[in-house]
C-alpha cells in the first residue's frame, strides 16, 4: 500500500524518534509513506473562531498540495495535526461559502480544493486496513510482560464527529497494545487532557494535570505509557523533571510513541526506535524484561 | 533567474525615439511619460529626484522595491522599479526603506538548529501559509516555502529556496504575521554556510592557486579592458549550475 503522508513539522525536530520508528515499522510492514512535495504548518492548533478564516489557509493548503499529487487520502501521526486538518476539512466540506472565501484567497494555487481529501490517522490504518491480528501476526518479538498504559488526549478523540474512536471508552491502543503482546493497563485518566499548550506559560497547571494521569497510572500498575501526540509527550514526558520538583513521590515513568513498540516488537533494529530521545530513558525497563539487549 | 539589465537598455532606445506619451499617476498626481520608461524612468522623468529607493538599476541590489496598482484592478502589485514597464493609467509609488526587525547575533556562537530561529527571530512560528509573501516578491521566490522549511527545522533547503533573495523588502511588507522573511532567510544562509554545507575541496585548491598567483595575469587584463568588451565579456561568462 501506498499513502500521502504528512509529518508535520514536530516530527521532523523534536520528535524524531516518533517519525524514524513510524517510517522503518510501515516499511516493514510494505506500506509506503509517500510524503508529499511543498506541505506546510498543519495551522498547529484548530481555531474555534467561526469568522479567523485566515487559520484555515494552512490546514486546506496541505490538502491541496495532496490533491495536486492525484491523491485522495493523506495520513499523519502527530495527533494535533491531524485534528487540525480533519476540522479544517469537516468546515469546508459542510461550508461551502467558507470554502469559496478561500479558495478565493488561495488564488495563486493551481488546482482549487473541493473537499476531497480524506484525513486519517496512522492508527486507523494499522486498525482498519492492515488489520491488528494481521499486525499480530507479523511481531516478532512480542512485548510480553509489559504493562502499558493507553493514553489518548483530547485530540484523537474529541470533537467525536473527528474522533478516531469513542471518545469516552475508546480501545484502539489497548486493541493495538495487544496485537503487539504488551498488557494494557486500565485507568480512568486516558482519555484526560494534558492541559496541552498551557505548557507555555501555566507550567504548574500542566505538572498538576500530569502527575494525575499519570500516578493513576502507575498505581494500577502501569510500567509505562503509550500514545500519539508530540504535545502530550512533551507534558507528560519531559515535565516529569518539574513533577518530581513539585511532588516528591513521584517516581517517574517511560512515555513511548505507539510506533516505537510497534517496530520494537516487529524485531526491527532499536536505533530506528530513537530511544535516546526520550525524555525518561525507557531503555532500563526494556532491558529488564529483555526486550532489547544488554548494553 | 529572470532576465536582467538589458530592461535600461531598451529604455535608452525608446528616449531617444520620439515615444508616445502615456498617462501614469505617481503618488495620485497625473504625469505623462513616454512609453517603455521603467517606473524608475518615469519617476524621474516626472522630475522626481531618488536618492534612496534606487541602486544598481540593474535589477540586481532590491532597492527599488515598488508597490502598484494597474487600471481596472483590484491586487496590489509589486515589481522592481528599475525592471518595471510602465503600463497606461498605472499607479506608483516608491518606496524608499523599510523598517524591518534584524537580529543581531555572532554567527560563530549560534548553532545551526531551529532553536537558533525561535531565540532570534520568534516571529517566523507566527506564519499562517497565507502565501502572499510569495506573491509579491519580484524575483520568483517561493518565500512562503522557505519560511515554512525553517519552522520544520530544515534549514539546508531554507538557504536553497532563498538564494535568489536580494533583500528588497516586499514580503516583509506584506505579511500579516510580521516576519521579516529575508533577515530570517539570510540567518539561514550563514548558518547553513558556515556550518551544514559540504566543505568543497575545490575551494581550498583554487584560494591556493590564487595565493600563488596563478590568476593575477587575467585580473590585470580585466582591469584595463574597456567597458564594451567588459561587459561582452560579463554577458558571455559562464555560470556555474549549483
Ligand atoms: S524574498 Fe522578500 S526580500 Fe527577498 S527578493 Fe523576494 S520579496 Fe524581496
Ligand atoms: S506572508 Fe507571512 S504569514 Fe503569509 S505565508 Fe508569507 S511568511 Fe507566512
Ligand atoms: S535599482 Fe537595484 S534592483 Fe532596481
Amino acid at each position: 500500500m501506498k499513502i500521502s503522508y504528512f509529518p508535520g513539522c514536530t516530527l521532523k525536530t523534536m520528535a524524531k524518534n516518533f517519525e524514524d520508528s513510524a517510517l522503518a515499522s510501515l516499511s516493514s510492514l510494505d506500506i509506503e509513506m509517500k510524503e508529499f512535495k511543498r506541505w506546510n504548518c498543519c495551522g498547529t492548533v484548530y481555531s474555534l473562531t467561526s469568522d479567523d478564516l485566515i487559520h484555515q489557509v494552512a490546514p486546506i493548503r496541505n490538502l491541496i498540495r495532496v490533491k495536486e499529487e492525484k491523491d485522495t487520502r493523506v495520513v499523519t501521526l502527530c495527533s494535533m495535526c491531524y485534528n487540525t486538518l480533519k476540522r479544517a476539512n469537516k468546515l469546508v466540506k459542510e461550508d461551502s461559502e467558507k470554502l469559496d472565501k478561500l479558495n478565493n484567497l488561495m488564488d495563486r494555487e493551481d488546482v482549487k480544493y473541493n473537499g476531497e481529501v480524506e484525513v486519517l490517522h496512522l492508527l486507523e490504518i494499522l486498525k482498519n486496513e492492515v488489520g491488528f491480528s494481521q499486525i499480530a501476526k507479523k511481531i516478532k518479538i512480542p512485548l510480553k510482560g509489559l504493562k502499558v498504559a493507553p493514553y489518548y488526549g483530547c485530540l484523537l478523540l474529541r470533537p467525536p464527529e473527528v474522533g478516531i474512536d469513542d471518545p469516552e471508552r475508546p480501545t484502539i491502543l489497548k486493541d493495538f497494545l495487544g496485537s503487539v503482546g504488551a498488557e494494557a493497563i486500565d485507568y480512568p485518566y486516558e482519555t484526560e487532557c494534558c492541559a496541552s499548550y498551557h505548557t507555555v506559560v501555566n507550567v504548574d497547571l500542566v505538572v498538576e494535570r500530569a502527575y494525575d494521569i499519570l500516578n493513576s497510572a502507575i498505581n494500577r500498575g502501569a510500567e509505562a505509557i503509550v500514545l500519539s501526540c508530540p504535545l502530550c509527550d512533551f507534558n507528560l514526558d519531559n515535565r516529569q523533571k518539574e513533577i518530581k520538583e513539585k511532588f516528591s513521590d513521584f517516581k517517574g515513568i517511560p512515555i513511548f510513541y505507539f510506533t516505537q513498540l510497534l517496530a520494537l516488537s516487529l524485531g526491527l533494529d532499536e536505533k530506528v526506535c530513537r530511544f535516546e530521545l526520550n525524555f525518561v530513558d525507557p531503555r532500563p525497563l526494556l532491558r529488564s524484561k529483555h526486550l532489547i539487549g544488554e548494553v | 533567474m529572470k532576465e536582467k539589465g538589458s530592461v535600461m537598455e531598451k529604455e535608452k532606445e525608446t528616449q531617444s525615439q520620439e515615444a508616445k506619451l502615456i498617462p501614469v499617476y505617481i503618488m495620485g498626481k497625473r504625469y505623462e511619460v513616454p512609453e517603455g520608461l521603467t517606473i524608475m524612468g518615469a519617476m524621474e522623468y516626472a522630475g522626481y529626484q531618488l536618492k534612496r529607493g534606487c541602486g544598481c538599476r540593474e535589477g540586481f541590489c532590491g532597492a527599488c522595491a515598488t508597490v502598484y496598482r494597474t487600471a481596472d484592478d483590484y491586487k496590489i502589485k509589486t515589481g522592481l522599479a528599475c525592471q518595471t514597464v510602465v503600463e497606461p493609467n498605472m499607479y506608483l509609488a516608491q518606496i524608499p526603506f523599510f523598517p524591518a526587525n534584524k537580529a543581531v547575533y555572532d554567527v560563530d556562537k549560534l548553532e545551526p538548529s531551529i532553536s537558533t530561529f525561535q531565540e532570534l527571530y520568534p516571529e517566523t512560528f507566527r506564519c499562517v501559509s497565507c502565501n502572499t509573501c510569495t506573491k509579491a516578491c519580484p524575483q520568483d521566490i517561493e518565500v512562503m516555502d522557505y519560511i515554512q522549511a525553517i519552522i520544520r527545522g530544515d534549514i539546508a533547503q531554507a538557504a536553497d529556496l532563498s538564494f535568489d533573495c536580494i533583500m528588497c523588502g516586499l514580503c516583509a511588507a506584506r505579511c500579516p504575521a510580521e516576519i521579516v522573511q529575508y533577515n530570517v532567510a539570510l540567518l539561514a544562509r550563514r548558518l547553513y554556510g558556515k556550518y551544514l554545507v559540504k566543505k568543497s575541496e575545490y575551494l581550498e585548491k583554487r584560494f591556493k592557486e590564487i595565493l600563488e598567483h596563478k590568476y593575477d595575469k587575467e585580473i590585470e587584463e580585466l582591469m584595463h579592458m574597456d567597458r564594451e568588451s567588459l561587459k561582452k565579456k560579463y554577458y558571455a561568462r559562464d555560470i556555474e549550475k549549483m
